[in-house]
């Protein structure tokens, strides 16, 4: 039986961010089922989610590691790696693939250099793709740094990529 | 809350309006706001302040034709305005009591508009989504009070039976049905989840919904909750819907606010709250049983059904599990009585039924039509036909668990029913025209690639099949296959349709079938003469070097 009387680790630094992350967990009462919420909110205020971060929320959560690790990688929208300066963002759902996102997300991995889920060198962008983001009455969508961007072509991306290289 | 009291705070919100007889109503639901329409909306307003114009700017959801946006209409005349730009406003303020400007005008006679039946889509485009006293205003949260205070929890479920209200998440199980047996299951606790995971790529009627009228899905629930005896709900929605999770969160507050959710609602002994759950972008979620696994913080994977959730769902209790778009239907359903939604839409399938039209169609946006009207009718009149130069080739519905369906069928009466027969599904509402620029054996490809990277692993048939299937599609696109491969992909079709443990294994080779069924020329084209009709696949340059 695990033990559930046992403390809660300390927080890992005095980095603030991780009094919110504790507020989450406190939130729900730490119990075991908001792994999920919780390691959205690492997530949110991080960027990513480290081999630290994951055993920080294990242990407070008292759910096994390998649990934590199995639901970091099984949810797409969690990410191991630290994200870029900026977050490039290509839909790739049916109705931007019938308008052509594939092939702007081949342009966009030529003027990175990198392709879909990576960073550049650099770390200045990151280029992922995304299922589907829903804006399908404006494909092809793109999200740049968080904003939605509808009916993009090649110069519109293009100029946006440029624009981020100084 | 009493009913006198609901009509109070309408009456107060009517007064506001009448106060202000004059409003300007920008879109402000994701589409639109992908081409900025909030910088719209604070542009009018200040030309509103600079002119001291009496006239109100508000936000609202979507108006439906997203492809001509950002939308603007202004009240009491109706006018819709197109394409807007933020350069617009000073002039659109300054004609606000003339003829508003040519270019900008859209005429409401037309088909988009005149053959739609709005009822999950009635507020939408006309309220505040984040203004509960709109809502009421708009009637809202009528029901549940009525219900709450004047029907007993199984004359709810009677009258949603009545209504012949069927889920619209797709496979079209009786809503009533399964309201009665989670109703007359015994548990100590009792859940209602809403799935707003929608995670067919090219379906955002979910999510237009959340973001343009989301009391009405709390209140749906609610209704749900005091029908199934349940006192906790969740609306499992995923991240990648930032505008709807936030609307959302509005809205809750807003209803603990007035006490539609909370402890004794309406001074009655029920009891209800919502918690909203975000997914972390996983398709498989959209199953009942992998939702209610992440709902649990674990990895979202399903199990076997029976039990199913109606018994043992969440922390295995008695679970009750819809659509954001059923829920959205309930507070009509229970206002106007299930015998007058029963009289829309066919023999088996009651109601309407919102889509999101996109793809190669001149209107591509959100409708609402009543069951059984004609694909042709929403493609050729409401969605105006396929942009000039281009023909109509298929229609695609259910995302990957559904199918194309090809010109033949157009005239189909659009239910659960003859949608399965042609191969396809209902599905959560995604319907993608494609013209002749499409490849069929590619766009078999690509949903299959999508079943092989969302197959949550678990099950053998799906997590290799899919992969198989996959590899075979690719070489046929890449002019490599033979024609075995052909009677191997249909064996495989067979096989993991028939044995996967879920509904995306079960489902997954609907794509690859329909096309099989309607388009196999193109299949034996691209093995046999190494030839794509439509110029997409790798294939052509083989067959260009060796002629």
């Amino acid at each position: 039986m695990l033990t559930s009387t046992k403390k809660p680790p300390p927080l890992p630094s005095d980095d603030k961010r991780w009094r919110i992350v504790n507020g989450t967990m406190r939130r729900h009462g730490f119990a075991r089922d908001a792994l999920i919420e919780t390691l959205h909110t690492v997530q949110e205020y991080f960027g990513y989610l480290d081999p630290p971060s994951l055993k920080f929320v294990a242990e407070s959560l008292r759910v096994p590691l390998s649990q934590a690790y199995g639901v970091a990688t099984f949810y797409h929208f969690f990410t191991m790696k630290p994200p870029g300066k900026h977050t490039c963002m290509v839909c790739l759902g049916t109705a931007c693939y019938i308008k052509g996102a594939s092939q702007l997300l081949a342009v966009a991995e030529e003027s990175l250099n990198v392709k879909a889920g990576e960073t550049t060198l650099d770390g200045n962008v990151s280029l992922v793709s995304a299922r589907c983001i829903g804006s399908c009455s404006m494909a092809p969508a793109f999200i740049f740094d968080g904003e939605a961007s509808g009916n993009v072509n090649e110069t519109v991306l293009r100029n946006k990529l440029e624009g981020w290289k100084n | 809350m009493t009913l006198e009291e609901l009509e109070q705070i309408a009456t107060e919100a009517r007064a506001v309006k009448e106060q202000f007889p004059r409003a300007l109503n920008v879109c402000v639901a994701a589409g639109c706001l992908s081409l900025h329409s909030d910088a719209i909306k604070s542009a009018l307003d200040k030309e509103v302040q600079r002119m001291g114009a009496n006239c109100r700017v508000r936000g609202t959801g979507c108006m439906g034709l997203c492809s001509r946006g950002p939308l603007v209409s202004s009240e009491p005349d109706g006018n819709l305005l197109s394409n807007v730009a933020e350069s617009d406003a000073a002039e659109i303020v300054a004609r606000l009591d003339g003829a508003m400007p040519e270019r900008l005008l859209i005429s409401r006679e037309q088909p988009f508009f005149q053959r739609q039946t709005t009822i999950v889509l009635e507020n939408s485009g006309r309220i505040d989504p984040e203004k509960i006293e709109e809502y009421i205003a708009a009637d809202g949260y009528q029901a549940l009070v009525h219900a709450l205070t004047e029907m007993t929890p199984a004359q709810v479920v009677q009258e949603v039976s009545k209504s012949g209200l069927r889920g619209r998440g797709g496979a079209g199980y009786p809503t009533g049905l399964k309201w009665g047996t989670v109703a007359k299951t015994i548990g100590r606790t009792k859940y209602v989840i809403c799935n707003a995971d929608e995670g067919d790529p090219g379906a955002f009627m979910d999510r237009s919904v959340l973001e343009s009228d989301p009391h009405r899905v709390l209140e749906g629930m609610i209704v749900a909750g005091y029908a199934v005896g349940a006192s906790q709900g969740y609306i499992y929605v995923r991240a990648e819907y930032p505008l709807a999770i936030k609307r959302l969160q509005t809205a809750i507050r807003e209803a603990r606010r007035l006490g539609f959710l909370g402890s004794q609602i309406c001074n009655t002994n029920f009891s209800f709250d919502i918690e909203i759950r975000i997914g972390g972008g996983a398709f498989v979620c959209g199953e009942e049983t992998a939702l209610i696994a992440s709902i649990e913080g674990r990895r979202g994977t399903p199990r076997p059904r029976p039990p199913f959730p109606a018994q043992s769902g969440l922390w295995e209790m008695p679970t009750l599990i819809n659509n954001v778009e059923s829920y959205a239907n309930i507070p009509t359903i229970l206002r106007r009585g299930g015998e007058w939604y029963a009289s829309l839409g066919t023999k088996k399938s009651k109601g309407t039924k919102v889509f999101a039209l996109c793809g190669k169609v001149r209107n591509v946006g959100l409708i609402e039509v009543p069951m059984g009207t004609p694909l042709r009718q929403i493609i050729f009149e409401i969605g105006a036909g396929v942009p000039e130069g281009h023909c109509f080739k298929a229609v695609q519905t259910g995302g990957p668990s559904g199918g194309c369906i090809p010109e033949q069928f157009l005239d189909l009466p659009v239910d659960y029913e003859s949608l399965k027969e042609v191969g396809s599904i209902m599905g959560s509402g995604g319907m993608i025209v494609m013209d002749d620029s499409a490849c069929m054996v590619n766009v078999a490809r690509y949903f299959m690639e999508f079943c092989m990277s969302e197959s949550c692993g678990k099950c053998i048939p799906c997590r290799a099949g899919t992969a198989q299937m996959f590899e075979l599609l690719t070489r046929m696109t890449t002019g490599t296959a033979t024609l075995d491969d052909l009677g191997l992909l249909e064996e495989l079709c067979d096989m993991v349709s028939s044995t996967s443990l879920c509904g995306l294994g079960q489902s997954a080779p609907n794509p690859v079938l329909s096309t099989l069924r309607y388009f196999r020329e193109e299949y034996t084209e691209h093995i046999v003469d190494k030839h794509c009709r439509a110029g997409v696949c790798e294939c052509n340059k083989l067959s260009e070097v060796s002629a």
